[in-house]
């Protein structure tokens, strides 16, 4: 922990010497500091254990769950999602389609999983179990499918959400997110309408946020942004989050996977 | 055991025609089908709510010019420039400048307006988010064009003169309703729609204006 405040002091006194040195470079320096205790590993093994506890009122742990590459296959899954799954007749992302093996496998609800805030009860493991997830995919490069008519329905429709302009400061996913080499305050902002930015930036999380000390999945990430757009509150795996989500995975193809990651 | 596996090919073979039958949709009903998944997808917390969703003609012809990829017609970037032009009223008591210690703070300020802010919460301006402004704040975004030494430059000495009237009119509409003067501009409305009040602006003024600012030395 001694080291973590050494390193962010640093970083704090190299952001205030040098502005023009980006937050990425320090980032990337703190990042590479921590590869021997990026806190999400203990997402991560929290996330291995739900998955193969028997739990829920149904007392099954969740190794049959299809996550769109056969019931049980975890590897791979998470650089092909969101995809099309014929069982529910939706495009899920990880999250979402997380509460669907829980609800069918387990005997949870659903619903009642998707209202808890994050962070909170079953919500926090399903935190955990993505984070797992993801890592299991870690290194390997985006490939989300396109051919099923409703995966590219959600694209286009996650296009639209992403230069909708709205809110009181009429602002879009795009403001902020559409140019390259910009930055908010000393903060990078990664181009998410094609690579190298999409696939960086969709590729990190879930993520472990150092400011704050939580693990955030995509949805949070989602829902926090919307936030600071000043739009109202996304609904949890709601239809306009997973389409973004799919945009931004497509512009990312080929990008690497590199969840989960550690963020400011 | 053979109905069974009937049913399963009869379901496959559904599902195959389904996938290959459905077409894509038009452009616009997918405008139509976002509009949609929107109503569904949001519910209103704090101060936001589900009105801020609602369509504004000038942010949808913006955002589909920025979607596509294909300029506004210059006829329809005239009509939105005007339409905004048309927001902007001058100070009720003719001073457009304030204090602009008062306008670093506006300026340093990124709160109000989300969910987590409370309604009668002061808002803040933002303006480091995007800008260079003093040259001691080193914290500054690269979205918009660094406003460092704005009034110098532009030759300023005497905000109150005949000469620096039409900057000054100029800086309090690009302020009030940014839209006015540049049709898709991403600059918030900032008095338009009420996410700065007007003694706030005129602070923002100073800080851009005032000779004795920090952004003018």
């Amino acid at each position: 922990m001694k080291k973590i405040a050494l390193v962010l002091g640093l970083i704090g006194l190299s952001t205030a010497a040098f502005a023009q040195k980006s937050a990425t470079d320090s980032i990337a320096e703190y990042r590479q500091m921590l590869q021997d205790g990026n806190p999400a590993d203990l997402f991560e093994a929290k996330g291995e254990d739900l998955w193969k506890q028997k739990r829920g009122p149904k007392n099954a742990s969740l190794e049959k769950c299809d996550l769109g590459k056969g019931a049980g296959v975890v590897k791979g899954a998470w650089v092909e999602l969101p995809r099309y799954f014929a069982d529910t007749g939706r495009v899920q992302d990880l999250e979402s389609r997380l509460v669907t093996c829980m609800q069918e496998l387990q005997g949870f609800n659903g619903e009642e999983i998707a209202k808890t805030p994050f962070g909170k009860g079953e919500q926090s493991n399903v935190t955990a179990l993505a984070t797992w997830i993801s890592a299991e995919s870690k290194g390997m490069k985006f490939n989300l499918s396109q051919s099923h008519v409703e995966e590219r329905k959600m694209y286009e429709v996650g296009k639209r959400l992403f230069f909708m302009r709205g809110g009181s400061h009429d602002f879009a996913c795009a403001t902020c997110h559409g140019q390259d080499d910009k930055r908010i305050r000393l903060q990078d902002l990664p181009n998410l309408t094609k690579n190298p930015g999409a696939g960086n930036g969709f590729g990190a999380w879930p993520a472990y946020r150092v400011s704050n000390g939580q693990m955030w999945g995509a949805q949070l990430r989602l829902n926090d942004c919307y936030r600071q757009q000043r739009f109202p509150y996304p609904l949890f795996g709601s239809e306009a989050t997973i389409a973004l989500g799919v945009y931004m995975g497509v512009n990312g193809k080929g990008g690497e996977a590199t969840a989960p990651a550690i963020k400011r | 055991m053979k109905r069974q596996y009937s049913i399963a090919l009869s379901t496959a073979i559904v599902a195959m025609l389904t996938a290959c039958a459905a077409p894509m949709p038009t452009s616009a009903d997918l405008d139509k089908l976002t509009q949609d998944i929107l109503g569904r997808s949001f519910r209103a917390e704090g101060q936001a709510k589900l009105d801020r969703l609602n369509p504004d003609e000038d942010n949808r012809l913006c955002a589909e010019s920025d979607r596509t990829g294909v300029a506004l017609d210059a006829k329809v970037s005239a009509e939105i420039e005007a339409r905004n032009m048309k927001t902007i009223k001058a100070p009720a008591d003719g001073k457009y400048l304030g204090d602009f210690k008062e306008g670093e703070k506006v300026a340093q300020s990124g709160a109000g307006k989300t969910w987590t802010d409370k309604a009668d919460s002061v808002n803040g301006g933002n303006c480091y988010n995007c800008h260079q402004i003093s040259k001691e704040e080193l914290s500054y975004g690269t979205l918009g064009p660094s406003l460092y030494n704005y009034g110098k430059i532009r030759g300023v000495t005497n905000p109150n003169s005949a000469e620096s009237k039409p900057i000054v009119e100029y800086t309090w509409g690009k302020i009030q309703n940014a839209r006015a003067y540049n049709a898709c501009s991403n600059m918030p409305r900032f008095g338009h729609k009420g996410v700065l009040t007007e003694a706030q602006i005129k602070n923002v003024m100073a800080l851009l204006l005032d000779p004795a600012s920090p952004v003018n030395k």
